[in-house]
């Protein structure tokens, strides 16, 4: 059955390496973001690679007046519906700290704008018996740390979101697939200090393929993070907070 | 846009460079960067010495700029970003029955550094130079960007010029027809020089390309194997996964008897009578992608590699440099002797028509020498070497091999008269 993909920041590297992969097993694409050049760009790099359907849309998870067309026009495309998110901001801790109200646009980015977007899109996929939704978290909300624990609060709610999705899609055979990637290569990171296990967009990609055709719930990306962060969540807070990690 | 320091080297590793660079993700963070701090581009440094090095300055990573943005299946004209590479389109197109007009050796080259360079391929005694095949391109300067034709000064100076007139954004690219995804390759043994020459000489296919034992002596000088290729439709066993190497090679690997010895092996690896076979595309156009990073085969020194051409009637240079290359006992097992046509794009391409030969050597001391007698021998040859493999040429010689250096200055210096374009190889070679 034909496949529609409605990708959301769909102009980050993560997002330009899965809807690349997608392309060419012919699947549809409907890649939503802000920067109509770069979309435009991408669609037509994915109807080469073989995409059944590749147009850009207009998505700004801080202007919730544009995503009933958003929903709307995935909806006219028959087949199985899916969803992958990839948006999200990411201020310096310092600006934050400096500028408390970059807390609200943190949260709409990372998490409730796609969050709603998602929510309007849950009942297509009940109604569908199918699809499967991919919500791109990141480790930072695991554990809120020092550096970016703002950040990371929002990618926590939007872990709990998606578990709970999750929850809910699979009473009528849709599936959410909660992915936390490591530090990845992209414009994000580009020139901050060095990483360690730093993995690329396209690995990223692959796994994300990988967890949706096996219907995994939660994965890292690269593995060695679910290590890490085991760590990281067994070291007891009394201690956890005198630490900076 | 965030500029992060890092050193970085050519594909030979000889040479390094520490700098900032910048890697934009869309066209529009290429266009600002520009309009604030213009930078030479660099895609994936697939040139061997320093042409894409700019030491203690910034540099444009432009390997993130990669998409196909449109393609006319009529006439066969392809626009892409300037990252993109030749492999990526070839590994699209080629089931679709279209090819880039002009494959160099490695598929991991971009459009851009394939424009900046001049590339040319297996085919060039037909089809002539890469940027011969541009249909047009958008160059980005200090005055922002701006579409150029062939045709133009300004074309010239970019085709071939080394990055020096801007940042090439993205390209139109004229593809050829390909019969389908495979090759059909005929491979013969050449005894000695002369066959060797007279084999390429009355080679009627497409795409040829000769392997030389560049250690062989005496009454087997010159020594090799001729490819001759065409592309064709059929089924063949998909391509193996590529393999990596994992870290810097010790020394004995490319030792004197370690190179003779796989050399002979190799030069014996086909029947005396030749023998024809099918392989996917990329097996014969990109042999060595299949091994990333085989540069760290040359160890942590890095390597080497000399490229030149010599007039068709030059023969006997070719001779005395294969000669000395033997007696040096430094040769590696990559050695290519290739046929050229006359087909070049811009004031400052490569190609002429005539015998071209490639050695890579790994950087040993007596190497600098033994590059110096070489590119001697063809200049007095009238012939030239090639900047993309180059890292040890001085000025004066290149200037002299490169007699249209002067128009391409010319053009260079009005379209970045703040030479903010420079590399280390227009520095090291007074280019500008």
């Amino acid at each position: 059955m034909s496949e529609t993909w409605l990708i959301l920041g769909a102009t980050s590297s993560m997002a330009r390496a899965l809807a690349r992969a997608l392309a060419e097993r012919g699947d549809g694409l409907v890649l939503a973001g802000r920067d109509g050049d770069d979309l435009a760009a991408l669609a037509a790099d994915c109807r080469m690679r073989g995409a059944r359907l590749a147009e850009p849309a207009a998505f700004d998870a801080r202007r919730p007046e544009g995503f009933e067309a958003l929903i709307a026009r995935v909806a006219r495309e028959a087949g199985v519906l899916n969803a992958a998110v990839f948006v999200g901001s990411m201020p310096d801790q310092a600006e934050i700290d400096a500028d408390p109200a970059l807390i609200d646009g943190t949260v709409i980015d990372s998490f409730s704008g796609p969050a709603r977007v998602l929510q309007m899109l849950a009942p297509e996929i009940e109604a569908r018996g199918a699809g499967t939704v991919v919500g791109v978290g990141s480790v930072a909300g695991d554990r809120g740390r020092l550096g970016n624990y703002v950040y990371g609060g929002a990618k926590a709610g939007f872990h709990a979101y998606l578990s709970g999705l999750r929850n809910r899609l699979t009473r009528s055979g849709g599936h959410v697939v909660t992915v936390k990637p490591g530090p990845v290569d992209t414009a994000m990171t580009w020139g901050l200090p060095s990483l360690p296990f730093m993995t690329t967009p396209e690995t990223v990609a692959r796994d994300i393929l990988r967890a949706v055709a096996r219907r995994r719930n939660v994965i890292y990306s690269a593995w060695i993070w679910w290590a890490i962060m085991l760590v990281i969540r067994l070291i007891p807070e009394p201690l956890f907070k005198k630490l900076s990690i | 846009m965030r500029w992060k320091t890092a050193e970085y080297t050519g594909w030979g590793r000889a040479l390094r460079a520490s700098g900032e660079l910048a890697r934009p993700e869309k066209r529009s963070a290429l266009a600002a960067l520009m309009a604030e701090a213009p930078a030479p581009a660099i895609g994936r440094r697939r040139s061997y010495g320093d042409a894409c090095l700019n030491d203690g300055g910034r540099a444009v990573d432009m390997t993130r700029l990669d998409r196909f943005l449109g393609f006319d299946p009529e006439t066969g004209v392809l626009e892409v970003e300037a990252g993109m590479t030749l492999g990526e389109i070839a590994r699209i197109l080629a089931p679709k029955g279209w090819l880039p007009a002009v494959m160099p050796g490695t598929g991991f080259a971009t459009v851009g550094g394939a424009i900046a360079n001049d590339v040319h391929g297996k085919n060039h005694h037909g089809a002539g130079s890469f940027a011969q095949h541009v249909a047009s391109l958008t160059l980005i300067t200090g005055q922002g960007p701006r579409k150029v034709k062939p045709g133009t000064k300004l074309f010239k100076a970019t085709a071939g010029g080394l990055g020096q007139t801007g940042v090439i954004a993205a390209a139109e690219l004229q593809l050829g027809r390909a019969k389908g995804d495979i090759v059909t390759v005929t491979e013969r043994r050449a005894e000695t020089l002369d066959a060797f020459l007279g084999l390429l000489d009355r080679s009627e296919a497409t795409y040829t390309v000769g392997w030389i034992d560049a250690t062989a002596r005496g009454q087997s000088l010159g020594r090799g194997m001729l490819e001759e290729a065409e592309t064709g439709a059929g089924l063949v066993p998909a391509p193996k996964p590529a393999k990596s190497v994992p870290l810097d090679a010790p020394g004995f690997v490319l030792s004197p008897p370690v190179v003779r010895a796989f050399n002979a092996g190799y030069y014996r690896r086909i029947p005396a009578r030749g023998r024809t076979v099918v392989k996917p595309i990329g097996e014969f156009f990109f042999p060595l992608d299949r091994i990333h990073d085989w540069n760290r085969l040359y160890g942590k020194a890095g390597f080497h590699q000399f490229q030149c051409v010599v007039p068709v009637a030059e023969a006997e240079a070719l001779r005395e440099m294969l000669r000395r290359i033997a007696a040096s006992r430094l040769a590696s097992p990559l050695a290519v002797l290739k046929r050229m046509g006359p087909g070049r794009a811009g004031y400052m391409s490569f190609p002429m028509e005539g015998y071209t030969l490639a050695v890579d050597f790994p950087n040993r001391p007596g190497v600098v020498r033994l590059v110096g007698a070489l590119e001697e021998i063809a200049a007095e040859a009238g012939g030239r070497i090639y900047l993309a493999k180059d890292s040890l040429a001085s000025g004066d010689r290149v200037r002299a091999m490169y007699p249209e250096h002067g128009d391409w200055l010319a053009e260079v210096t009005k379209a970045d008269p703040d030479v903010a374009m420079a590399t280390d190889l227009v520095r090291r070679l007074g280019l500008r």
